[in-house]
């Protein structure tokens, strides 16, 4: 069943030097209990797409340039802020990068975790102290009865974390966005962190859109992932799919662009992708890819590829691999 | 291969003070018993979570902070001994290349000032050499002369990066020290700093101390690996050694924790429980022992020794209590992965 279908959207900025097309024409879709990954590098759009989601955009300079975003059928583009506010933190919700500034510091963390309670499921202090204990207990956090009277600060940073994912899946959503929930993290609080996001979607079903750069942890927790790069997705396809038969020549120059750790892994030397991403105020006309592209012929310099079927399931915006 | 760099017994311990009359209230143990060496034309990469104490070993050895005490040998002077007159003489062998681009380079300098201000201090040139040495060093680190009048913010982070390693580069240094000089990248960008890197090694002859929190780039960069935690280092060995066959109970759990690349590699995963005890007040025994897959009841009481097991592979843990102990005051081992003696392609 689809969750969530994303159709065309476009975010834009304005800027002052122009209009800053941040999500350009992005078409998206998430099943119910699906695992999506979004993979790019800084400025590519991802965080936009997860906060037009959500419309947590300050509006202006933001703004809309059209497409719709499906939830469970309705179109969250058009909804009003009362129903948006119904939605937020209850049926989707959102873990950020950076626990430290996503927590409020003068509030303890039983009490944010409470507010989702009181807010979306009318509880009474009581109960909802009780269902913040419990869903402490359930994300990790050892000694929760004496943790949720602690502030941010007293905690670490995989222990913010676990409090951040507590409160995001207090209401047991549909769906989770969660923007680089472990780039913060060292190795060793990170896998803690990825085996908990596991466990809880094999429990609550929900569907998670996966926001990162690292295309280690795409590998480990994603069925299906979409690279995205200035604002357009230029590949989409099962995980595995993806990482076997690469078929956009950015996809390619990423995954042998990464050094590895493991022994078996021999590298000699790493492959570079040249030059720089453009910035979102100069992009060549045709494919954005195409100054780097190793593969450039003159079509690309001349129109956009759309992002077309190539192979069952698998979509690549490329004039070469698409017609390959 | 002739020893560049020893650092032996080091130790940085940072008092906390509290209260109106800053009273030291405890101690943080950043740096404790750190002892290793560097080759001339070698690199040796420090790897550890946050908090194990990498950076400060590398800001230690520039004397860029004091350390408590130990003693750093850098072309065969201890540098902790020497007069500051001396100890900034010799800095111009010793530099270094910050995590942040934004951060390390000031925004109202362009590039020509930033470059050619290490040249102010430790060369007396005329303004024509000094010009001619900031190109020099721009075309080296792949960017052109045209950027010499540009400020930093005309530039992506990559490529101040590079402009960080002109800097590093421009007084002919021996000692590099990257202090997670890739982090602040995105990949694309930092392969090609990564090779950057490794092909001015070769080129200049250099020793870098490469210090990162990425066991991927550490193998990717280093001949020989160091792995800390909470200010020891508790595995040293070949790069090939380390990844292939590690010996500390952390350096399985560390290499096991890494997500590859590679969704048909279902792997077993040893989870550490808990966080990284703090600095202020390490567990008693081995600092490892309270989230250890192996702990033994020696590991609570006794602090484990570094010993040598087999082919100069160093490991601070009791499972290697048969090998011989090694005596940090002996010129330490100076292996190479394997036997090829540079790393990364690209020749």
């Amino acid at each position: 069943m689809t969750l969530l279908q994303i159709n065309n959207l476009q975010t834009f900025f304005r800027t002052p030097q122009g209009v800053a097309k941040a999500v350009d024409g992005v078409s998206l879709q998430v099943d119910e209990g699906e695992v999506l990954g979004i993979v790019g590098e800084s400025g590519c759009g991802k965080s936009v797409l997860a906060l037009s989601i959500l419309r947590l955009l300050a509006m202006p300079p933001a703004f809309f340039g059209g497409g719709e975003i499906r939830f469970q059928g309705k179109d969250l583009l058009t909804s009003s802020p009362e129903e948006i506010r119904g939605i937020r933190g209850n049926c989707i919700s959102m873990i950020f990068q950076e626990p430290m500034s996503a927590l409020n510091p003068v509030f303890t963390v039983g009490n944010q975790i409470m507010e989702v309670f009181r807010v979306h499921r009318s509880m009474g202090r009581a109960d909802a102290l009780e269902n913040a204990v419990e869903m402490l207990n359930k994300v990790g956090v050892p000694a929760p009865e004496r943790r949720i009277r602690e502030y941010p600060y007293q905690l670490s940073g995989g222990m913010r974390q676990r409090v951040m994912i507590a409160m995001a899946l207090a209401c047991r959503p549909a769906l989770l966005l969660a923007d680089e929930p472990t780039t913060a993290l060292d190795v060793s609080i990170q896998a803690q962190i990825l085996e908990l996001m596991a466990a809880l979607k094999a429990e609550l079903n929900t569907a998670i859109l996966l926001i990162t750069h690292d295309l280690g942890v795409v590998a480990e927790v994603t069925r299906r992932v979409a690279v995205m790069y200035t604002g357009r997705i230029m590949e989409e396809a099962p995980t595995i799919d993806l990482f076997d038969t690469p078929l956009h020549p950015y996809t390619r120059g990423l995954l042998t662009s990464i050094p590895r750790a493991d022994a078996s892994f021999e590298i000699d030397s790493l492959t570079e992708i040249k030059g720089v991403v453009p910035s979102v105020a100069a992009l060549p006309p045709g494919c954005h890819f195409e100054p780097r592209c190793p593969e450039a012929i003159d079509i690309c310099r001349a129109r956009a590829p759309a992002l077309e079927e190539a192979r069952p399931g698998h979509r690549v915006a490329c004039w070469r691999a698409a017609h390959a | 291969m002739p020893e560049l760099l020893a650092v032996r017994n080091l130790v940085k311990h940072f008092p906390v003070r509290r209260g109106f009359l800053g009273r030291r209230a405890a101690v943080v143990h950043a740096v404790d018993d750190v002892s290793f060496s560097l080759g001339e034309n070698e690199t040796l990469g420090l790897v550890g979570e946050s908090g194990c104490g990498k950076t400060t070993t590398g800001f230690s050895i520039l004397r860029l902070i004091e350390p408590t005490s130990g003693e750093v040998w850098f072309q065969g002077e201890n540098i902790l001994a020497l007069a500051p007159e001396r100890m900034r003489h010799l800095r111009r062998h010793m530099q270094i290349v910050f995590q942040d681009p934004f951060g390390s380079l000031n925004p109202r300098l362009t590039v020509e000032r930033v470059i050619e201000e290490p040249l102010l201090n430790h060369e007396d040139l005329s303004g024509a050499e000094r010009r001619a040495r900031v190109e020099e060093a721009l075309v080296m680190v792949g960017l052109s002369p045209e950027h010499m009048t540009r400020f930093p913010h005309e530039f992506s982070g990559g490529q101040r990066q590079r402009v960080c390693v002109a800097r590093a580069l421009v007084l002919r240094p021996r000692l590099v020290i990257g202090d997670e000089p890739v982090s602040a990248l995105d990949v694309s960008v930092r392969a090609q700093v990564l090779n950057l890197m490794v092909k001015l090694q070769r080129r200049l002859n250099l020793s870098y101390l490469f210090i990162s929190h990425d066991l991927a780039v550490i193998r990717y960069v280093s001949h020989r690996v160091g792995v800390m935690y909470l200010g020891q280092i508790v595995e040293l060995a070949g790069a090939k050694a380390l990844y292939a066959k590690p010996l500390h109970p952390y350096t399985w759990a560390l290499l096991s924790a890494v997500p590859l690349p590679d969704p048909r590699r279902a792997r077993k995963r040893i989870i550490l429980e808990g966080d990284v005890p703090s600095p202020m007040n390490p567990p008693a025994g081995c600092r490892f022992h309270p989230r250890c897959t192996e702990v033994m009841p020696i590991c609570r009481e006794q602090a484990p020794l570094t010993r040598v097991v087999e082919n100069n592979h160093l490991v601070r843990c009791h499972l290697y209590n048969d090998a011989e102990v090694w005596n940090s005051d002996l010129p330490a081992p100076l292996t190479r992965a394997g036997s090829n003696s540079t790393k990364g392609g690209n020749a």
